[in-house]
């Protein structure tokens, strides 16, 4: 087990140094990164200051080690329009991404689990044929358009809901089902085929030999081990839908990291953006590696094959 | 002589290639395409050019205040929507097209590398591909975008480099099986270069895998090249793309100036639709064992 978590320590450590490399090497290879840096219409002294502050003016590596340090000591750099460090705006606006994903997370839960369920249990119904287009739009239908399509609905021409902003559950509806949309159409297609597998196996057989009732064998034996690859998909997407929701917040105006992350690509606040793609790789890759190291401690096998 | 032979099974499975067909996801695909294509003979104005004469935010022909000359009624500039849709459809095309082959050539190149040639090769393009998957597509690709700067070829290019992981991965998988079979095996006794190992007999038996892949990546691409255009971070105004209409809807969407909103996402959801449902049936054509999932 400490031999499985240190060599999963280091992939996730050699990851995080190809993603810092990637991304150190994009902004120095589409031109001069002080203009990219540095506030439009700045001064040369200024420029210098740019310049010292990521050590511009010196040899690649000693400007990789400085961009390195700045991601370690945890400032990710200075966004020049808040004039803050780029760590503490991220942490700021966690909580209201945090709150747009849960919510997100738990629709498509409703949506997805539940239909994923009847689909495996009834295959070639008209309820798996049900379940199957719901996987299928869930890929189609863009979730910013549906985002639109429900402020037309629902707030314009209904007067339900309001379009944006936070505030109680109501403004939370819209955006959540829109962000949670894609999700559900995942998790309906995983608890599909993991309830599938799980109905094929020797111990359901055994379940409904003995004579258990239907209802018993799904809910009680099948559902309960096909919910582990379902709920490690949920953690991981719930961990995407804080990052990767740009979308969503910029149409329903929440002010989450998606927003903060598009407010700097518009503010040509290039070390926000950039500080804020690198913060949620670093997120995204320590839960992968918690997620590692989780499913080995639950299931020896894979400690042992991998 | 095995040409003789082997016509009447030519003839049978030609049969029942057109009878297995998927009618829907074609039927879209098809004229989608041919407008694509004919856009410039098609469009009734030019997409970029307001029209003469005619009013700003006109509804579609049906609504009161609409007319018949600007079927699907006019956008913020007066220009035809039918007409920016029409050259939006080229854009998706492209994009959605050559995005795909750019991350399927990237990916299927990688992931055949990794598989055969092993060892540190492997190991290094793996962690690329690992560091590469931790961030999300969309972020990655506004990232990118951000950087490089906006333009229709550009979107291709950094669609190409964010989409190709999967490719990589699955390919890679291939490969480490294809690499132990007898094939391969007596072509490296009989003296063939790697080169021609991979070319000649690796890549042929790895491109079905890249076709489904590649079937189910344009969705996705024509998705994503939208959002970069709603965000305005993809293709440049004044070109039509689906995603920058949307985008210049979205501010008329609390008067109820609902066509600018619809018509595109509509367009989206249809292409994408289609696209996934030929995936579907491409999948199941080419590997009979995906035929019960």
């Amino acid at each position: 087990m400490g031999q499985f978590i240190f060599r999963r320590t280091l992939y996730a450590i050699a990851t995080l140094f190809i993603l810092s490399l990637t991304i150190f090497t994009v902004v120095r290879l589409t031109g001069d990164p002080v203009t990219l840096m540095a506030e439009p219409g700045a001064q040369e002294a200024d420029l210098e200051l740019v310049r010292a502050e990521w050590g511009l003016n010196q040899p690649l590596p000693v400007q990789y080690a400085a961009f390195v340090k700045n991601i370690i000591t945890g400032k990710l750099g200075q966004s020049f329009n808040y004039e803050m460090p780029v760590s503490t705006l991220y942490f700021q606006r966690l909580p209201n991404s945090l709150e747009l994903a849960l919510a997100a997370t738990l629709i498509s839960f409703v949506i997805g689990i539940p239909a994923g369920i009847i689909s495996a249990v009834r295959v070639n119904s008209a309820w798996d044929h049900v379940g199957k287009t719901i996987a299928l739009l869930g890929l189609s239908v863009p979730g910013f358009w549906l985002g639109l399509v429900m402020i037309l609905v629902f707030s314009v021409w209904l007067e339900w809901l309001p379009t944006s902003g936070q505030g109680g559950w109501r403004n939370l509806v819209m955006p959540a089902v829109a962000l949670g949309w894609y999700f559900a159409a995942s998790l309906l297609r995983l608890t599909r085929s993991s309830m599938l597998e799980v109905l094929r196996s020797e111990y359901i057989k055994l379940a409904r030999l003995k004579g258990l009732p239907a209802f018993a064998v799904i809910a009680l034996h099948a559902f309960k081990n096909a919910l582990i690859p379902v709920l490690t998909l949920a953690g991981i997407n719930l961990v995407v839908m804080l990052n990767a929701a740009v979308i969503i917040e910029v149409i329903f105006a929440w002010p989450g990291i998606g927003r903060l992350l598009y407010e700097g690509i518009f503010q040509r606040d290039f070390p926000l953006v950039q500080g804020v793609v690198m913060e949620a790789g670093i997120m995204i890759v320590l839960i992968n590696l918690l997620v590692d190291v989780l499913y080995a401690y639950i299931d020896p096998r894979i400690r042992l094959t991998r | 002589m095995s040409v003789t032979t082997l016509q009447p099974i030519r003839a049978f499975n030609r049969r029942r290639i057109v009878r297995d067909l998927p009618f829907l996801p074609l039927a879209i695909l098809v004229p989608f395409v041919l407008i694509a294509v004919f856009a410039n003979v098609i469009a009734p104005y030019d997409p970029t050019e307001p029209i003469p004469g005619a009013k700003i935010f006109e509804p579609p022909f049906w609504s009161s205040g609409g007319s018949v000359h600007t079927l699907l009624g006019t956008d913020f500039q007066s220009r035809d929507v039918l007409s920016r849709l029409i050259f939006g459809a080229r854009v998706s095309l492209i994009v959605g097209v050559m995005g795909t082959i750019v991350a399927g050539s990237i990916g299927t190149t990688l992931g055949m590398l990794a598989g055969y040639i092993g060892g540190w090769v492997d190991q290094l393009i793996m962690r690329v591909t690992d560091a590469w998957l931790a961030l999300p597509a969309i972020v990655f690709a506004i990232f990118l975008a951000t950087m490089v700067g906006p333009s229709m070829w550009n979107i291709v290019i950094i669609l190409g480099c964010v989409y190709w992981t999967r490719y990589a991965r699955v390919i890679r998988g291939e490969v480490l099986s294809l690499r132990e079979r007898e094939f391969v095996k007596l072509a490296e006794i009989a003296g063939a270069s790697r080169t021609r190992i991979i070319m000649r007999h690796i890549l042929p038996n790895v491109m079905n895998s890249t076709m489904v892949l590649a079937s189910l990546t344009i969705g996705v691409v024509i998705i994503a090249e939208a959002s970069l255009s709603f965000l305005g971070v993809g293709v440049p105004p004044p070109e039509p793309a689906w995603g920058s209409m949307l985008a210049d809807g979205r501010s008329m969407l609390m008067v109820g100036d609902w066509w600018l909103t619809i018509f595109p996402g509509l367009g989206i959801l249809l292409v994408v639709l289609a696209t996934q449902l030929f995936g579907d049936w491409l999948r199941i054509r080419l590997d009979p064992q995906q035929r019960n999932l």
